[in-house]
């Protein structure tokens, strides 16, 4: 009796400390942003081979990379929630309301300067927080469905924001916030971008290393469970809507830098670019599992595919037909994969289950 | 001796249904107590109110001889009150390690733990000591759980729960899913939790089982509590009897 109890203890064991180094070149391999890298690698190659240098530039890159600023920003945001089982897609709307707000407080102060940014700064962020907090509240606490929510603060924000303004881009945006975005480069890397990076890499190390990522992954795998555990899922749901609204929010100012005018009319299609991005990236719209590399990921196949078809010569309408096929692939491909991995039917897993029985055996 | 979590009258209607009708339930420290009782008994019921997760119509709950409102999980916890639950409560999408503190994550010591950051190490070692103590089968502890067999799963899900009960374990269908071998490891681990001084509620459908490790047995049947049976001398027959009703004893008969 007590060898039986005690054998299955030495496989588990022996398992899992001899096969460390291969677990994680296997993890490695199971995540969909490691297969999406090579698509976007495979795209890069394929412009580059046809365009040569005109495409593989630093500049071309650093004009990909300015485009990709603002989506990143907001798409760190959506990762969160999406990994959490929900959805956002008000935050276009998030954006155009914070940068109108932020653009109104700027032009009432009058004229330029570092004051007048900040507060614009200020402005936009404590918008795009509040309205991430209503969406969380509504989700977490009304429990109306994140879709239905979402989806009623999208028009609500985008209204107000036009009531706001009578519907006319706001164009006083201090020198000091387009400037930044045209000429300030910091190590090299322009503004915007650098910008993103920092919150890609404040966004990842939040989601993948602290308590509050476990958390947002728990909420997303089985919220019953989660809730047993003693997690406060409410405050939790809230809170993760809340850093989405705040990271538009971020997004707005990054807009109003970029295009120096509020984009009213410009962003009825942000949020679905972006949570594309965030599931082609390997983020399962079930929640539970997703990487904030892979929405990185995620967000510059669209935008190289953009750029290298205008510069080859291509209709750059062609983008949208790829994006769109490239999405339903790879969500595809990624189902597929989790379904065999469900059946056992990988064959790396195949092998491992042998080897244990042999061990069992024994 | 008082008995270390005992329920009085406890009461709960869902509607018309009453789940609950006044049912008792004591349990003593380094103790096995069976509950069994046929579907719809009250057991699972009974379970989320020891547990914290049932607002109650009526009755008492003391704790050590300590009256005590149970209102949330946390609380129960607080108490060294753990549950596995039948349906386990794992979050399928992350591994051993991650489920066993989920909630309860070891922080990092310094500044970097005031920030949220956790100790992965520790509690890696931590509950690969647990479940080395349990003989769980854990196939990896980096793969996620929802890969892995029932079997597996339940042992991550016992070995949580032990890791965390400094009190009472209550163990909801602890072998429904299990093969023989695991269904060993389970029995031998509650003999091995009880001979600690912790107190197990051991709730099943095999009435094998049951006899193998339960010190005293509780039978409900339509929300109440029919009888208790001594582990040594009672019989399957006995069990059934008691849970359909068709011996009808007295309450309080052992």
């Amino acid at each position: 009796m007590s060898t039986l109890a005690n054998q299955p203890a030495v496989v588990s064991g022996g398992a899992d400390e001899s096969g460390s180094g291969q677990s994680f070149l296997r993890r490695v391999l199971g995540l969909q942003a490691f297969w999406i890298l090579g698509v976007f690698v495979v795209i890069c190659v394929f412009f580059s081979v046809l365009a040569g240098d005109r495409f593989l530039s630093a500049g071309n890159f650093s004009l990909i990379s300015q485009n990709v600023a603002v989506w990143a920003v907001i798409g760190v945001g959506m990762t969160f929630v999406i990994i959490t089982a929900g959805i956002d897609l008000s935050v276009g709307s998030v954006l155009v309301f914070s940068s109108v707000v932020s653009a109104k407080l700027m032009e009432s102060m009058g004229g330029d300067g570092p004051g007048v940014a900040a507060v614009g700064m200020v402005g936009a962020i404590v918008s795009g927080m509040a309205w991430g907090g209503v969406n969380g509240l509504l989700v977490a606490k009304a429990k109306v469905p994140p879709l239905i929510v979402t989806l009623g603060t999208l028009s609500v924000a985008l209204g107000l924001a036009q009531v706001l303004t009578g519907g006319i881009d706001i164009r006083s945006v201090p020198a000091e916030l387009t400037d930044f975005s045209a000429y300030t480069k910091i190590l090299g890397v322009p503004g915007l971008p650098f910008v993103a990076l920092i919150i890609i890499v404040l966004g990842g190390i939040l989601l993948h290393k602290t308590r509050f990522g476990r958390h947002t992954y728990a909420v997303g795998s089985n919220e019953e469970a989660a809730r047993r555990t003693g997690i406060k899922v409410t405050r939790h749901l809230v809170l993760v809507y809340a850093l989405a609204g705040t990271l538009a929010g971020v997004g707005a100012i990054l807009s109003l830098a970029q295009f120096g005018t509020t984009t009213i009319a410009g962003q009825s299609l942000t949020n679905l670019n972006v949570i594309a991005a965030v599931v082609i990236g390997g983020t399962s719209i079930f929640g539970g599992e997703g990487t904030i590399f892979g929405t990185v990921v995620g967000l510059f196949i669209p935008a190289v595919l953009q750029s290298g078809f205008v510069i080859i010569g291509v209709q750059p309408y062609w983008q949208g037909v790829a994006v769109g096929s490239v999405l339903i692939a790879a969500v595809y491909v990624d189902q597929s994969r989790r379904a065999a991995a469900l059946r056992g039917a990988r064959p790396r897993r195949f092998m491992q289950r042998r080897e244990t029985q042999r061990k069992e055996r024994q | 001796m008082t008995a270390l979590l005992e329920a009085r009258g406890l009461s709960r209607s869902f509607g018309h249904v009453r789940a609950l009708d006044g049912v008792d339930f004591d349990v003593h420290a380094g103790e096995v107590v069976g509950l069994i009782g046929d579907n719809g008994a009250g057991k699972s019921t009974l379970i989320k109110a020891l547990s914290g997760n049932l607002e109650l119509d009526e009755g008492d709950i003391s704790f050590d001889g300590q009256p005590v409102r149970l209102s949330t999980p946390r609380e129960a916890e607080a108490l060294g009150i753990e549950v596995v639950y039948q349906d386990l409560a794992l979050a399928p999408h992350l591994n051993p390690v991650q489920n066993v503190f989920l909630g309860r994550e070891i922080m990092r010591s310094g500044p970097l733990g005031r920030f949220g950051f956790m100790d992965e190490k520790q509690m890696r070692r931590r509950a690969a000591a647990s479940f080395a103590e349990l003989g769980a089968t854990v196939r990896s502890l980096s793969s996620p759980v929802g890969t892995m067999s029932g079997g597996q799963r339940q042992g991550i899900a016992i070995a949580r729960a032990m890791a965390w009960a400094k009190k009472v374990l209550i163990l909801d269908e602890p072998t429904a899913a299990l093969g023989v071998v695991q269904t060993k490891n389970v029995l031998e681990s509650v003999k091995r939790v009880r001979d600690k001084g912790i107190a197990v509620v051991f709730i099943s459908h095999s009435m094998p089982h049951v006899l193998e490790v339960c010190d005293r047995i509780q039978v409900l049947r339509l929300g109440k509590r029919v009888t208790t049976f001594s582990g040594s001398d009672t019989t399957v027959e006995m069990l059934v009897g008691a849970m359909t009703g068709a011996l009808d004893p007295k309450e309080g008969a052992a």
